[in-house]
């Protein structure tokens, strides 16, 4: 019971980290109407950034704010230079831009940080476990994690529904000649929002330094589950964007616990083992799969 | 009096079929097998302009099939070679490295699993329709990385080429024109199609489904049956490729590659069918020789990519021919 | 100025002649420089240029050119390299590749066109059995070789109940094999996970509730970093010790991983602590030149080019395949592991330690407890039909 418990705190700790990350992709996405591969690149700035000015100055706090700030400062830049160019051509072109984007990113980190991976600590006062019951320690850090998460989450959703610039926002995305012609800088916006996006990805990159490795390419691999949870969701709603995170953390992560317990049970060791680690591998594109089939437009499509 | 247009793809034709005796003759026959790589990705990125560029679906998922058909090759010849049968029930196949069974099947086989990931895909538009073509190509990659008996992640390796009658694929040469005349076919065959009234629907619904809709035609079944015609056109591809490089394994499966496809079509001029075969061969070429000055080739890529994006909106093709014939 | 030209003219007219009279041994390297394991490629380029530059751009007396291209670490593309190398370049002598499926791709097909490859990474297991052929040889180890040794000293350490983690591809599957091939106790669980899985919470809860003595790991590269400070985060490390191959503990990764892999024992083949001269001579020429401690990939790369060496020297120079195969199976040079040879395979026969992540004031490192295996045979030797 206790190993459940646990599982789920897992799951509920990668699906807040996989919405720091949605939560920017889908904002983007439901303002702009523009596809950006190149999320995962201030993911992974933001942890590049964040680790190294750890190590210089020992300070966790400070590298939260140079990793954020750098992602937040390239994802304004990106957007000026290459996307405001491509806000109405079609979601082809805007692909194959950020993926040339991804490239490029990959690349300038090799040759700025070097090959091999960078390392970063846990700040010391988090560095332990706490008993969150008994005979159930949890590492300090996940919990804030997950504390910070549901902060952002919060956030956003205040910003959204009760201040000026969350009302031209919204605005903004429903008709943006209108918005314009009442005065709004519209292409201000936009890039404030852009790089809204890019801060929280790179908030993500900066507090999944500890955890895991920082090295070029780390981006692709959140990206990619991202996308299954903004589309999962429904594009351009914050609200499916935390439903699908929790979906897509909760499924994988219980997947990965608990599928070779169960299917040895019906098959044999070797074989139960194997089917296991597949189905698991699997799973989260098996649900968007089902979930796209049965709803195509996600589980809270934003328009219409 | 030639247009710009039909020079160009003379010019294109001419320099595709000359290339075998011109390498040899400059005594650098490693060019052929240079060119049938290029010629054999022409042929997936132009499957993939049928989707892209005529009927507005973005699959971000086309290497799925590029390595299903790629695979129907690698199985077929694994079970020939290790005297163990494929099927025993309902009938006895011991597997294959015959051309005339390894091709055709590759084909099929690609054209079965688009028939089933479009008939669920199409379901879907938009950003939701890159998605979820996408889910299923990851679904597959890592089916078969787990798939021990095949070699997992490692690939297999194939003893030898596919064997043809009157041919033999060991030549480049030889292989070479099969490949081109693949693709010279396939281009052949989605000209006369993009130009039918099949074709017009299927453009009709990319620029507008609505009003498709609205003259009581069914595009969905239009879409499906041109995501299976590109489905196992792409695993002709997989098929040569595997061919070509003797060798198969889930990385041709895996997202990237699906993204480099698409990269090829853009850059080569979307909806223009031969665009996708300049843009393969400018991609290819670009990757090699860039490589071979710098290891950080892809500082230089990137950019490149995004400045043909944001300026050749019409790709290179496009710039080629000029202005106005776009898509006619 | 007329001076100027004729002598211009002279050094044109002399620059063919001399150009046939060096012609230099064309090496081709194979390699990955991009993707996540970029650093790997890197190491053994850099550990093998760097026996050339200690003989001034030559190897055994004779001038060599070094040729290196990125794979990616994608096989297609590591076979279109061999082939360019081959038809375009003239290269008879490759190496370089890091990753078995690259090396599956590429070799089988090269070696049966008269090219010679020498492994200094990748050591698959069909090309160490049925699959040994005179024109391939292994520097570095069969895959599983790393696995055996910390099979065997798990069980001489008596722990009785382990549990296993490895992706889920078939090298993983190879790799525990080679450990449950000398660990003699029982099993508590055997895990195989997604391939270039980030977040190992789940797996590590699963181990902690399972309660095995020690736990054994095979995940290269960005996984392994994940899942060790992952492991020490959850305070497991303390409780239940971990071990593994080397593959996960090279200084490189051993700088991103920090203070999490203190003290974690591993298998490896070579340290830069081994007290043979050769290896003492490596490590500090290769600290002057690139100013970073040597991982075991560079080891393999500067044995791979003194192995060449030791060869061209024999035959004087001369680089056709009948002369330098039976120089290169008589392995006669220093290797900084001591004790090498060549078994019937073709593949090294040497001593195997376990060795234990330390801290010095120059960052995280290993440090030699061991020899587990004294002139180890690997266990495909006897599959190979070559005398």
């Amino acid at each position: 019971m206790l190993l459940v418990i646990e599982q789920l705190l897992n799951g509920l700790q990668l699906g807040i980290t996989l919405f720091l990350m949605s939560a920017g992709l889908t904002l983007v996405f439901g303002i702009m109407q523009i596809i950006n591969l190149a999320h995962g690149s201030f993911y992974m700035i933001g942890a590049y950034v964040g680790a190294t000015v750890a190590a210089r100055s020992g300070s966790f706090l400070l590298a939260v704010v140079a990793g954020v700030a750098a992602a937040a400062v390239v994802g304004a830049v990106v957007e000026v230079l290459v996307l405001r160019h491509l806000y109405k051509r079609q979601h082809l072109d805007q692909v194959l831009a950020t993926f040339g984007l991804i490239m490029f990113f990959n690349e300038l980190i090799r040759v700025i940080w070097g090959r091999q991976p960078l390392f970063m600590s846990i700040p010391a006062g988090l560095s332990k476990s706490i008993q969150i019951m008994p005979g159930l320690p949890y590492p300090t850090y996940r919990l804030a994690v997950i504390g910070i998460g549901l902060l952002v989450a919060v956030f956003l959703w205040l910003m959204f529904a009760k201040t000026r610039i969350g009302m031209q926002i919204r605005a903004g995305s429903s008709n943006r000649e209108m918005v314009g012609a009442l005065g709004v800088n519209i292409n201000l916006l936009y890039t404030l929002v852009f790089g809204l996006g890019a801060l929280l990805a790179g908030l993500a990159g900066v507090m999944a330094g500890p955890i895991l490795a920082v090295e070029a390419g780390m981006g692709e691999s959140i990206l990619i589950l991202t996308f299954v949870v903004i589309v999962i969701g429904g594009i351009g709603s914050i609200r499916g964007a935390v439903v699908g995170a929790l979906l897509v953390g909760m499924v994988d992560t219980l997947g990965r616990a608990f599928l070779p317990a169960i299917l040895r049970t019906m098959l044999s060791a070797a074989t139960a083992d194997s089917a296991a680690a597949s189905l698991s591998s699997m799973a989260i594109y098996i649900l968007m799969a089902a979930i796209l089939v049965w709803k195509p437009r996600g589980l809270f499509p934003a328009h219409g | 009096m030639m247009t710009r247009r039909q020079l160009i793809l003379c010019c294109g034709a001419l320099i595709l079929l000359l290339l075998p005796p011109a390498a040899h003759l400059a005594g650098s026959p490693y060019v052929i097998s240079l060119a049938s790589r290029i010629v054999i990705y022409a042929l997936a990125a132009a499957s993939l302009d049928l989707l892209l560029g005529y009927g507005a679906m973005i699959s971000l998922g086309h290497a799925a099939f590029v390595g299903i058909g790629a695979y129907t090759v690698g199985i077929l010849h694994f079970h020939a070679a290790a005297a163990e049968p494929l099927v025993t029930w309902p009938f006895l196949f011991a597997g294959s490295t015959s051309g005339l069974v390894v091709l055709p099947l590759a084909a099929l086989m690609a054209a079965l699993a688009a028939l089933i990931i479009g008939a669920l895909s199409l379901r879907t538009t938009g950003l939701h329709f890159i998605m979820i073509t996408l889910a299923f190509a990851q679904m597959l990659y890592y089916f078969f990385i787990s798939l021990e008996k095949y070699g997992g992640d490692d690939g297999l390796s194939l003893a030898a080429r596919s064997s043809l009658p009157g041919l033999s694929l060991g030549n480049g040469s030889q292989f070479y024109y099969l490949c081109l005349a693949a693709l010279v076919l396939f281009l052949f065959f989605s000209q006369k199609l993009v130009n039918s009234r099949f074709g017009l629907v299927v453009r009709g619904a990319g620029n507008n489904d609505r009003r498709i809709k609205g003259l009581g035609i069914h595009s969905y079944w239009y879409k499906l049956v041109t995501f299976v015609i590109a489905g196992s056109s792409a695993g002709l591809a997989g098929a040569l490729l595997a061919n070509q490089t003797e060798f198969v394994s889930p990385g041709l499966m895996h997202w990237t590659l699906s993204g480099e496809l698409m990269v090829m079509v853009l850059l080569g001029g979307l909806g223009s069918l031969f665009g996708p075969v300049l843009g393969a061969a400018v991609f290819l070429l670009l990757e090699e020789t860039l490589a071979m000055y710098t290891e950080h080739w892809m500082v230089y890529m990137g950019p490149f990519l995004v400045i043909t994006v944001i300026f050749a909106k019409r790709g290179l093709f496009g710039f080629l021919v000029g202005e106005k014939e776009r898509n006619d | 100025m007329k001076k100027l030209v004729i002598g211009l003219c002279a050094l044109g007219l002399m620059l063919p002649t001399l150009s046939v009279a060096a012609d230099p041994v064309k090496i081709g390297m194979i390699t990955t420089l991009s993707t996540k394991a970029g650093y790997l490629g890197e190491e053994i380029r850099d550990g093998f240029q760097l026996a050339i530059d200690q003989e001034g751009g030559k190897l055994g007396g004779a001038a060599v050119e070094l040729l290196v291209e990125d794979d990616g670490a994608k096989p297609e593309k590591g076979k279109q390299i061999a082939e360019r190398f081959a038809q375009k370049d003239g290269v008879k002598i490759m190496t370089g590749i890091v990753f078995s499926n690259v090396a599956m791709a590429v070799v089988p097909k090269i070696i049966k066109e008269d090219v010679l490859y020498l492994s200094a990474n990748a050591g698959p297991s069909d090309l160490a059995g049925a699959g040994c052929d005179p024109n391939y040889f292994s520097v570095a180890y069969q895959n599983d070789n790393l696995d055996e040794v910390v099979g065997q000293y798990v069980t001489e350490a008596g722990h009785k109940n382990v549990y296993l983690l490895a992706p889920n591809y078939p090298a993983g599957k190879d790799h525990l094999a080679g450990f449950k091939r000398y660990y003699k106790g029982a099993l508590a669980g055997e895990v195989y996970t997604k391939l270039d899985q980030a977040d190992y919470a789940a797996e590590i809860a699963t181990i902690r509730d399972a309660k095995p003595d020690a736990v054994f790991f095979f995940l290269p590269g960005g996984m392994g970093i994940n899942f060790i400070k992952q492991y020490a985060q959850a305070g497991l490390k303390e409780t239940i010790p971990l071990y593994g191959p080397a593959f996960s503990f090279d200084e490189r990764l051993l700088a991103a991983v920090g203070d999490a892999a203190l003290g974690v024992k591993n298998g490896s083949q070579w340290t830069h602590d081994l007290d043979y001269p050769a290896n003492k001579e490596f490590v500090a020429a290769f600290k002057k030149a690139y100013n970073r401690t040597p991982t075991l990939y560079a080891s393999q790369g500067y044995d791979t080019a003194r192995l060449i060496s030791s060869a061209l020297k024999a035959t004087g120079g001369k680089s056709d395949l009948a002369a330098l195969r039976p120089a290169l199976k008589k392995a006669e040079f220093a290797s900084v592991r001591g004790n090498f040879a060549f078994g019937n395979n073709q593949h090294p026969i040497q001593d195997i330690y376990i060795r234990e992540v330390v801290k010095t004031e120059t960052g995280f490192t290993n440090k030699t407890v061991k020899k587990v295996f004294a002139k180890h045979v690997d266990a495909y030797a006897k599959e190979c039909k070559m005398q």
